[in-house]
């Protein structure tokens, strides 16, 4: 493939490549994400490729076969999409194959395999009409099951690029940061900070010399929508990442992630050196004379390390201790030059602003909180998955409408965001809408978008004292109150969950909750007392009881 | 050990200094883990203090100061999984394995190490041995489970 030279190069590559594809052909999409891959979708791609060339033999070229990133419907897989018709299968086998094959080249649909209400009976055969989909805005992750996340072209074809073509050809920097500030996109790793502001801060710096900075760490327990993207597709992550880069003035990105998914971390390399390859990275991209070169780097197994300055101090090669932020990392960051992070979520939201829009992207979501976001839902509920919905959705919609509720017939006792830095707000709180101010004040902030469900059974003691037993392990150690106030506070909940809590403990958490939380460096230590400020808020008498009656928990786990 | 390989890794990043996590890592994944005199390759070849290699490698948790068995076995403790289940899985796999968080055993064939969170969690609670994922497990499947692996 020799480099695109221009703008107008590559758009005619993208028809060529759109020429080449006959929309009425069928192909299979098999997930492979990360929890479709843990029930062995593999060996169901495997089936269906083995069958599709057996089949290529007699017959001539049919059928497409294609592995994908995550389709959503983690609950029910491994998953598979038909199209043309967008026809679900869920729980397919290797055994299913044949069948499959055999249906999809009459045009028909094999009924056993489709979805079907627990309660009514009735199937859903299109993704539309599946309630976990149907009940979604799949802007970002809607295109995972039409791409192969290992072929650009697949990318390309789905107008891949064309973002960054319209970013480069007919934008000065100023008018992309512009469209950015005007969209008021929102930091969707957790601190919802207008990612223009910070963006025009990095800009703005007097050095030369710039940074920017995908944070993939995603260490968030039961958060898995990043990995799943950047997974699934990650030339939609680099193009906000390019584009992005081309509004600060920077010329040189990193894309930072973790160590410990192969597939990642193959995926991305391929991305990286396809763009290389294509010229959307290196030198003169696309003819514009803007220069950008990308790095893939790796957290190595410590969730402090997904705080920015922390981030940046391991990219230079060094511990990731946090330092305290009285200069921003966007101002002063990596090798002490302006650096601007946002979290991969964030930047896979660039291409669609620049494309169509603010004003289109600010019709969506909630009056401060614009957009769709992605929610990792996990724990006690019927359907799991990655899901996508409008800010300013109601928490029902995604617990009942898309959940299916909680498991095993049980009652909604709690609904958890945030992971072990978020809260916990009690079940009559579902009407809620999903929004950065509003759930925060709540004492429940979305956090990067874990969505975990808590049912009759859970034991509120026993929930904060894992949240702090996970903090206590992956603190840095660099500041005393970090240190030393999450293991205190870790005792004091390990001994209420061992029966031996005692008057006066709830007095001291409090103390200790409130020193912990004022006096740490970094966001790990400052909001670690957050689950549990949550629960004496919302669960104190559970507390309460606990001291009264030391035995009366339903035991340390389910 | 692959010699060759850790060799060629040091090579890669000879005189980079910047590069140290990046070879760490690399010999991390090839070895399994990091033995005293590859470190002190590592810090001459990149020219970094030897000490600086020690507290990266002591530091973050993805590195191993000591040999691993043949087959690693980690149980996901993410919050899901805990929810659904983890800790009685954990306690059945150490009572298997007969190992603790962290530890490997006198004939080198396990390595038992917890971890959080690994993102498949619609199918937790999860046993992984050697990347591969055994979903929706439950205590009484862990024996069989590891039995496949010697």
């Amino acid at each position: 493939m020799p480099k695109l030279q221009s703008a107008a190069e590559l758009e005619k590559f993208r028809a060529e490549i759109l020429a080449k594809r006959d929309p009425a052909k069928p192909c299979i999409a098999v997930c492979a994400g990360a929890a479709c891959d843990g029930m062995d979708s593999a060996a169901v791609a495997a089936a269906f490729v083995a069958e599709a060339d057996k089949l290529a033999a007699k017959l001539g070229d049919k059928i497409e076969i294609r592995t994908t990133g995550c389709h959503g419907y983690c609950e029910k897989g491994p998953n598979v999409v038909v199209t043309p018709g967008d026809i679900c299968y869920f729980e397919v086998q290797p055994a299913d194959v044949t069948e499959i094959i055999t249906a999809t080249l009459k045009g028909e649909v094999v009924e056993r395999l489709v979805y079907q209400d627990p309660k009514s009976g009735a199937k859903a055969v299109h993704m539309n009409e599946v309630p976990f989909y149907k009940h979604q805005t799949r802007l970002l992750i809607g295109d995972n099951p039409k791409i192969d996340p290992m072929r650009i072209d697949d990318y390309l074809a789905v107008g891949g690029y064309s973002a960054l073509v319209k970013a480069l050809t007919t934008m000065t920097p100023d008018q992309v940061l512009d469209e950015v500030k005007k969209a008021n996109l929102r930091g969707r790793g957790g601190g919802g900070f207008p990612a223009g502001s910070k963006w025009e801060t990095t800009k703005n710096a007097p050095e030369k010399t710039k940074y920017v900075i995908v944070n993939g760490h995603e260490g968030e327990s039961a958060a898995f929508m990043d990995r799943a993207m950047l997974t699934g597709n990650p030339h939609k992550i680099l193009e906000g990442l390019i584009i992005g880069a081309y509004a600060i003035g920077a010329q040189k990105g990193f894309m930072y992630t973790r160590h410990d998914m192969p597939r990642l971390e193959k995926h991305v390399r391929a991305a990286l050196a396809q763009a290389k390859e294509y010229g959307l990275l290196g030198t003169n991209i696309l003819g514009s004379g803007f220069d950008f070169e990308c790095e893939l780097h790796f957290d190595v197994g410590i969730f402090v390390s997904g705080e920015s300055s922390a981030l940046m101090r391991s990219i230079e090669g060094n511990a990731p201790e946090p330092r305290p932020k009285y200069i921003r990392t966007s101002v002063s960051g990596i090798w002490d030059k302006p650096s601007n992070l946002n979290n991969v979520e964030t930047w896979a939201n660039v291409p669609q602003i620049i494309n169509n829009g603010a004003d289109w992207f600010t019709s969506i979501g909630s009056e401060k909180s614009k957009g769709t976001k992605l929610i990792s839902l996990s724990g006690n509920v019927v359907n799991s998955g990655i899901v996508e919905v409008p800010m300013g959705t109601p928490l029902r919609t995604l617990v009942f409408d898309i959940g299916g509720g909680v498991r095993d017939g049980k009652t909604l006792k709690a609904i958890h965001f945030g992971g072990a830095m978020g809260g916990s707000i009690p079940a009559d709180l579902i009407d809620a809408p999903l929004d950065f101010d509003g759930m925060s004040k709540l004492g429940a902030p979305i956090g990067a978008g874990g969505l975990l469900l808590m049912d009759e059974d859970t034991d509120m003691i026993e929930v904060a004292r894992y949240l702090m037993d996970f903090l206590v392990k992956e603190s840095c150690g660099k500041c005393a109150p970090c240190r030393e106030g999450m293991p205190q506070m870790l005792h004091i909940l390990t001994n209420m969950t061992l029966g031996k809590g005692k008057p006066g403990d709830l007095e001291r958490l409090e103390d200790i909750a409130e020193v912990t939380g004022a006096a740490s460096l970094c966001a790990l230590g400052k909001t670690s007392p957050d689950p549990l400020k949550s629960m004496f808020r919302y669960f104190k008498p559970e507390y309460e009881a606990r001291i009264v009656n030391p035995a009366g928990g339903s035991g340390d786990t389910k | 050990m692959s010699g060759n390989n850790i060799d060629g890794i040091i090579e890669k990043y000879r005189g980079q200094p910047g590069s140290l996590i990046h070879a760490l890592v690399e010999i991390q994944h090839e070895n399994h883990w990091l033995p005293r005199e590859v470190m002190h390759q590592v810090a001459d070849a990149l020219q970094v203090p030897f000490a600086q290699v020690i507290q990266i490698a002591s530091f973050y948790k993805a590195f191993s100061l000591t040999p691993k068995g043949r087959h690693e076995v980690h149980v996901c403790t993410g919050m899901t999984c805990h929810l659904r289940g983890a800790a009685k899985l954990q306690a059945k796999v150490e009572e298997v394995t007969g190992l603790k968080d962290g530890e490997t055993d006198a004939e080198n064939r396990f390595t038992f190490e917890t971890g959080a969170c690994l993102g498949s969690c619609s199918i937790g609670p999860e046993l992984i041995v050697d990347g591969k994922h055994y979903g929706r497990m439950t205590p009484e499947k862990v024996e069989a489970v590891l039995k496949q692996y010697e």
